[in-house]
Formats: C-alpha cells, structure tokens, sequence
C-alpha cells in the first residue's frame, strides 16, 4: 500500500482518468500542426540555414574564420562546447538522480528533459569536431586507432581525449535510456494509429506487447541504465573541468573545478529545461502535467545549485588570495577588474544574485518570472565559461602577447547553428514524440490526484 | 502512534563507562611509552627531524618552539578528535535539516537520532576553543609573531600576506560565530520538533522548512570556512580550493555511518518498531553513495594537484606518501572509505541487512577519522607523529562522551515524532 501524506500536493491537477493521459499527450502527435509549431519551426529553420552558412564557410576556408589569435587560441568555440555540454545535464540529472532519490515530480519533465539532453550533446560536440579544421579526419586523430591507420597513436594524458570517451560513452546511454522510456508510449500511439503512422510507430515501438513479462524486463533495463547514467552525468562534466583544471594556467588551475563544474552544469540544465517547458507547457495546454508545483521545484533547483556556484565563485576568489601565489591574484584581479570586468560581473550578477530572487514564493511561482530568470540564468552560465577561458588567456605570461578577444560573424554563425539545429530538433520532436512519459504518469495518476475523503481513506487502511 | 521513549539503562551505561576506561588506560599507557620511548624514538628520527628543521627554517619559518614533542602529540589529537566529532555533530543537524527541506517521507521516525547528535556542539565549541587557546602555538605555525616582523629573522612574506584572515582576534571570532550560531540553529529546529509532539499542528513541519532552509545556507558557508580555519591553515603555506568540500564529504559520510549504527543498534534493542529493512536500506545508500562522493572529491583534489605537479601544492601529499610514517595511512583511507564500503555495499540485500551495515558503518567511521588523522598530524608534528595506544584512547574517550551525550539527550524526549505529518507515508515506506 502506498500512502501520500496530507501535505503533499498533488502532483498532477485536473481530476485526470488515464484516459485523459493518453489523449492528452497522444493527441498532440496526431492532430496536424499549428499555427504556433509552424511559426517556431520557420524561425528555428532560417537560424539552421544562416547559422550554416557560416558553418559551411567555416569548414571551407578553415578556422581563420573565427576571431582567435595567438594568445586567445580558445575562446568561443569551447565556452559554447562546455556551455552545451553543460545544459546537456539535466536530463539525465532529472532521469536517474532523481529517480534514485524517489522525486515522482520528475516524470512530468523527464522524457523532454532528455531530449532535451541528447540535442544539447550533438551541439556541443559539434565545436571540438569544426575545431578541428578538418573534421572529415577527426575519427584518426581522436579515436585511439592503431598508427597504420595513418595517424598519430592519440595522447591518453590528455583530458581532451578523455573528454571524447565520456561524453560518447554519456550519449550512448542517455540516448538508449530516452529511446526505451519511449516504447511504450510509441506502442500506445501505434494503437490509436491508422494507416502509415501506425506502421511507423510500430517500427519504433519494436513491437511491444505490453504483456507482464515485457514490462518486467523493460524494468530492470531501466534501473540498470539509470545505475550506469548517474556516474556518467558526473564523469562527464568532470573531465570537461579537467580540460582546464589539470594545465597550470593561473585561473584554471583549481581543485574545486570538478564539482562546480557539476553543479554549474545542472545549473544551466535546468534553466534550459526551464524555458523548454514554460513554452510546451503554454502550447500544448500541459498545465494540469507541468503545474505551478513542477516550476516551483525547479526554481529551488536553480536557486540550490546557483548558491553552490557562488560558494565555488567565492572560495575561488578567497583561494587566490589566500594563496599567495602572484599568477593566481592577478588572474582573479584581472578578472574582477581587467578589460574584462563587465563579463565577470554579467557572471556574477545572473548566476549568483539573480537566483536569489528564488527565495520569494511568488518570484518563484511566477510564470514569467521563471521564464526570464531561466533564460537570465543561461546567458550567465555562457559568460561563465568565457570569463574562465577568455580572461586566464588574453594576459600571457609576457606582456608582449598581450591581447583580447574579438569575435567575428563566423564565430556567432556557428553558435546560431546550433541554436537552429537544437530548436529544429526540440520542436520535431515535441511534434512527433510525445512529450510526456505516458506509461509513468499514469502509475503517480492514482494515489497523487485523488484527495479522498478522511473518512474514506480511514476505512480503507482499516480494510487492508 | 506510540509514547516510546529511549531508556538509557544502568548496564549501557556501565558498558560506555568501561569502554570509556579502557581508553583512558590506552591514553596513559600510550602517553607513558611515548614519554619514556621519546628518547629512542627522537634519536632514530633525529636525522629527519634536523633535516625538517632545516627545511622549516628555509621556509623562514622558525617557529618550531622546542615544546615537548608528547605534549604536541596529545595537543594535535585533541584536534583531531574535536574537529572530527564537530563535524559528526554538526552533520547531525544537516541531516534533519535537509530532510525538512527535501519534504523527505521516508526518514520521519529516525530524525530524533541525528537530531540528537547536536547536543555535542557546545561541548565541542568549549572544547575547541580551550583546546586552541592552550595549544595554538604547537598546531599553527601562523600562530608564531615573529613571522610577521618585517625584516625578521623568522619573516615569512607568504604567511604575513595573510595576515587578514589568520590572526588570532578574527580567528576567534569565526569559531564563536561558528558553534554560536550552529547551536542557536540547533535548538531552534528541536524546539519546534518538540512543539508539534504536543499540539500536532502541521504547522511546526511548514515553520521547520524554513528553518531548516537558515541552517543550510550557514552550514554551506561556514563549513568550508572552518574547513579552512581548523584543516588548511594547519599546513600554511599549503591552499587547495577543494578543502571545504572534502572536509564536509569526509563529515557528512561519517554522520551517516554513525547516525545508522545508532539506528541498527535500537533496533536490534527492540526500538523503532517502524523502521524496517525499507528504511536501513535508504540509510545504507546513504553511506554508500556518499562514500563514493567523498572517493570523487579525494580523486579530484589529488588528481589535479598531481597532474599540475606545481610544488607549491603537491608538497602537501609529498609529506604523506613519501614519509614511511603517513604513507601507510594514506592508502589504508582509501581501502576503507572507498573500496570496503564500495563493494561491502553493492547489492541491495548488503544494504537491508543489519550484518552488513554492523561491519561497514564502524569501518567506515575509524577510517574517515583516520583521514582527519592525516589532514591534521603530518603538520602539527611532522615527521614525529606517530600512531598507537595514545592514539586509540583518546579517541575512545571522545566517542565514550559524544555517545554518552547524544543517548542521553535521546532518553529525554520520545524517540520518534508523534504527530510528524510524515509518519503514516513512512510507516508504509517501501522500495
């Protein structure tokens, strides 16, 4: 028997029977598309299509394309790397962390969250691959093939390739862990389906009977990928910390980096999650699914995570000082003053003041609040990443090699493609996929949306 | 829902009390054969000890005041032990805070146990404090004036460039803040804990959440704080950004050891009628996954500073693995705080059953405490410090008080929560 305290609110509204679940979420594969989802994805489309000319330019004449100099030999290549890869968290943060600690609020956002996750990867990887100039090679050079595939053995004490093994490694299990939450819910479309789709939908659904037997090993899959994902969501951002953490460079040298790192990444991840669902949420008419409830959890998330990268920001900032050492102050001088400033208190304000608003109920159980406070959280976390790599580069050690960083039209077309490619993907797959977790939502259905009776419930404990 | 009461009988009592003697008699045993022993024991490690002086001094140190390295020995493990059973206390209060906070189900009959570890703080806060004022020249080298006199024979531009975060006055003062406002905190949460036992007003669960919210913003900033008052300026030339949080994993994963013995052990007296292998298996998680964070945070701190191979920072583990008397200690940590519980704890029956969690949780606590052995001796002591009967006692003595302190503030209120709004969703807790 399963009993859910008093207190508790209830995590789906709208007095819902689990047929309105399946019509709900089915119904939104199956009408046409509207006016709305044409209109999001002409705008997602034309940033593909701009954004890829840049990217086509970029792969034909090379990365001279791109504003980095001698000094600044990475700038914004790797912030929209860590930065994408950072959002690419959430999911299955939301998956598996949370599943592991029992938070049923996650079936609601998990399988968009995912999605979300897989899209999120693709663009990340996508800059250390255009980085590489010749990216039609990149298998020989990042891949540990043997040197008659004409190429260099790879370097394994570099967390640059080690960055290649965990982020394949988290894709790979992110994107199973997705695509067989969605079976069954593909098999319930396939059932309601006529003609071509339901052949469709068959295919993908791989043919799922439902019988007791299929649930039972669709279980235990999923437990054992969500024990497999949890490491893997920490590895990942991890090693992307290590790109920086294990070089000398004052202001990437540090030892809290892997954990902030982590954090900053489930930061980031669930604002984006955050201003996916708001939009979903208002189009689809999801409000009984993604209740005030859902945002309001979020935001404390947001605002957890965002007080943790203040803590970091901060005992970064002591440590410096506290230090001694003269490379280290003068990099967090640099930061905090240099021609730089500005980025360093773009950081400063978004990520860490900014989700203090979080502590008022009705900031954080404002619609628009959010909505702005998820995209404000966002533009910090970007600037993040570029204060830490920008600012540590553009001061050499020689005042000779002194630069700055400027970027060019081919630096932002790039970045716009992968906007392009994330929404087109995100908005095909709203349309297509359904977006809530069927199967899931139906088991909280139950004992969360029906406030009984005392009397009632009494008599039942007393019949059990 | 039941009135049950812990009784702290005569015979557990007497048992602590023995066990509290034992340790006294190790403590002396092994304070005598230091004393005695000193002579040998300083001849065979003259050699080093001069070569560390040496090199202390070229640090421009100097403020190695001959004091007797006994009396040194024994000062530093009253640091150790105060810093180590601070920390148990304090986690206890984190738990039950953050169990507030996450609107946790599952934990409502056990939140009296960790709760109860807080009665420790303003012993531990008396004790740190004497134990600073007494002690603080032997522990903290940046304790010593003369490193501070410009131009000095002992001037160390290092140490006296931090001049505005070691000194004595605002040292002070962030202790006292510390324990002040953790205890403040503390009480707090216990009388609102007590209130809703009596008026049953879900009321006191809603006022708790705030509360508890105060507590860990606090407990956020002033762990890492005292991480870095108590921990890192012990070694203090050395930095690492990483201390706080690795000082907090080593805590924290020793809390919930501790606070789940306690819980095995009342059960197994025939306490906590509502806590079943349900319960001891989220508990065993605990103390599973949070070995595996404390392992994650050990591997990053170690890692970078090993691959960065800057000797400002790596002369901190080169003081520990190339010393034939830490670097035993340091892989042993390891093997207990990672390997044992890692695979003792694997499978879900490891953790539902009380066999297993009686022989992790107690490895699991002497091996976190061994880790604040090698935070704290290789810079108090140096090459000096030893490990041995001294050592045991005097932890004893600690564990013998902090357990005599917490069950008998656990006999004084009902042991689980009458009127938690939780209780009947964790009767019926099952995973």
């Amino acid at each position: 028997m399963q009993v859910v305290s008093p207190v508790r609110e209830p995590l789906i509204t709208g007095k819902k029977t689990y047929h309105d679940v399946t019509n709900d979420i089915c119904i939104r594969v199956e009408e046409k598309p509207s006016k709305y989802w044409m209109m999001a994805m002409a705008v997602s489309l034309g940033a593909l299509l701009v954004g890829g000319y840049a990217l086509a330019i970029t792969l034909w004449d090379g990365i001279g394309m791109w504003g980095l100099n001698r000094t600044v030999g990475w700038a914004w290549d790797i912030t929209n790397f860590v930065w994408w890869v950072g959002i690419g968290h959430a999911g299955t943060l939301i998956s598996a962390i949370l599943l592991l600690f029992r938070q049923k609020w996650r079936m609601s956002i998990n399988r968009a969250a995912e999605a979300m996750t897989i899209f999120a990867v693709i663009c990340a990887a996508m800059f250390p691959v255009v980085h590489m100039g010749r990216p039609w090679l990149g298998f020989y050079w990042a891949l540990p093939l043997p040197n008659t595939f004409g190429s260099l053995w790879v370097n394994f004490n570099s967390p640059l390739l080690w960055d290649v093994f965990a982020i394949s490694t988290y894709f790979t299990v992110s994107l199973v862990f997705w695509y067989m939450g969605l079976i069954p819910d593909f098999a319930t479309i396939r059932d309601r389906a006529k003609g071509v789709s339901k052949v469709i939908y068959g295919v993908l659904s791989f043919g799922w009977d439902g019988a007791a037997k299929t649930w039972a090993r669709y279980e235990s899959v999923s437990l054992i990928l969500a024990g497999l994902a949890t490491p893997l969501v920490l590895s990942v951002h991890t090693i992307v910390s290590f790109d920086f953490a294990t070089s000398v460079i004052p202001g990437w040298h540090t030892t809290i980096f892997p954990p902030y790192f982590v954090a900053g990444a489930i930061f980031s991840g669930f604002a984006m999650v955050m201003t996916l669902m708001l939009i979903t949420r208002k189009v689809y008419k999801l409000e009984d699914y993604i209740t005030i409830k859902h945002i309001e959890l979020m935001n404390i998330i947001v605002m957890v995570t965002g007080s943790i990268v203040g803590v970091a920001y901060i005992t970064e900032l002591f440590m410096a000082w506290y230090s001694g050492v003269e490379y280290e102050q003068y990099a967090f001088l640099n930061r905090t003053s240099g021609p730089y400033w500005w980025a360093y208190a773009t950081m400063m304000t978004c990520n860490v003041i900014s989700p203090q608003l979080f502590w008022f109920k009705k900031i954080r159980t404002s619609i628009a609040a959010s909505f702005i406070l998820s995209i404000v959280v966002n533009i910090g976390m970007w600037f993040e990443r570029f204060v830490i790599i920008v600012t540590s580069l553009h001061r050499d050690y020689l005042p000779s090699s002194w630069a700055m960083f400027h970027p060019t039209l081919y630096d932002m077309g790039v970045y716009l493609f992968t906007f392009g490619f994330f929404f087109t993907a995100f908005f095909l797959f709203a349309k297509f996929f359904p977006v809530i977790n069927i199967a899931e939502i139906k088991s909280i259905l139950k004992s969360d949306s029906d406030k009984k009776p005392v009397a009632e419930a009494v008599a039942e404990n007393i019949n059990q | 829902m039941t009135n049950e009461k812990f009784n702290f009988t005569a015979s557990l009592k007497k048992k602590l009390i023995i066990t509290g003697i034992v340790g006294v008699a190790l403590f002396v045993i092994g304070l005598a054969a230091v004393m005695m022993g000193g002579g040998h024991e300083e001849a065979s490690h003259g050699a080093e000890a001069a070569g560390h002086a040496a090199e202390a001094a070229s640090h421009g140190g100097g403020g190695e005041h001959g004091g007797s390295s006994w009396l040194t020995r024994i000062f530093a493990n009253l640091w150790i032990n105060n810093v180590y059973f601070t920390g148990v206390a304090l986690i206890g209060v984190f738990f039950v805070a953050i169990q507030y906070v996450a609107q946790a189900g599952w934990s409502a009959p056990i939140k009296r146990i960790p709760l109860a570890f807080g009665n420790w703080l303003p012993i531990a806060g008396i004790l740190m404090l004497v134990t600073w004022l007494v002690a603080s020249h032997d522990l903290f080298h940046w304790t010593h004036e003369d490193l501070y006199v410009e131009g000095g024979p002992h001037y160390d531009e290092i140490i006296a460039g931090k001049k505005a975060y070691l000194n004595t006055p605002f040292y002070l003062a962030r202790m006292v803040i510390y324990f002040s406002i953790w205890f403040l905190f503390f009480r707090w949460i216990r009388k609102e804990i007590l209130a809703e036992d009596l008026d049953g007003s879900t009321q006191h669960w809603r006022k708790l959440i705030g509360i508890s919210a105060g507590f860990i913003v606090f407990f956020a900033v002033s762990s890492s704080m005292s991480a870095w008052d108590w921990i890192l300026s012990i070694d203090t030339h050395w930095f690492s950004t990483m201390i706080g949080w690795y000082v907090f994993a080593s805590w924290f994963v020793t809390g919930l050891a501790t606070i789940t013995l306690i819980i095995v052990y009342l059960k197994e007296s025939g306490y906590l009628p509502q806590v079943n292998s349900n319960h001891l298996h989220d508990l065993g998680k605990f103390v599973f996954a949070f070995s595996i964070f404390w392992t994650y945070i050990w591997v990053s701190q170690y890692l970078l500073i090993y691959y960065a191979n800057i000797p400002e920072e790596s002369v901190y583990f080169m003081e520990r693995l190339n010393s034939d008397q830490y670097a035993p200690a340091f892989y042993v940590i390891l093997i207990m705080n990672f390997f044992f519980p890692f695979l003792a704890l694997m499978t879900r029956d490891a953790k539902r059953h009380v066999m297993f969690l009686k022989i992790v949780c107690p490895v699991v606590i002497l091996g976190h405490w061994l880790d604040f052995y090698l935070m704290v001796t290789p810079g108090t002591m140096k090459e000096a410090g030893g490990f041995g009967f001294l050592e045991i006692g005097m932890a004893m003595i600690f564990g013998v008080a902090f357990l005599f302190v917490v069950l008998s503030s656990l006999a004084k209120v009902p042991l689980v929560a009458k009127n938690h709004p939780m209780l009947e969703e964790s009767i019926h807790h099952h995973i």
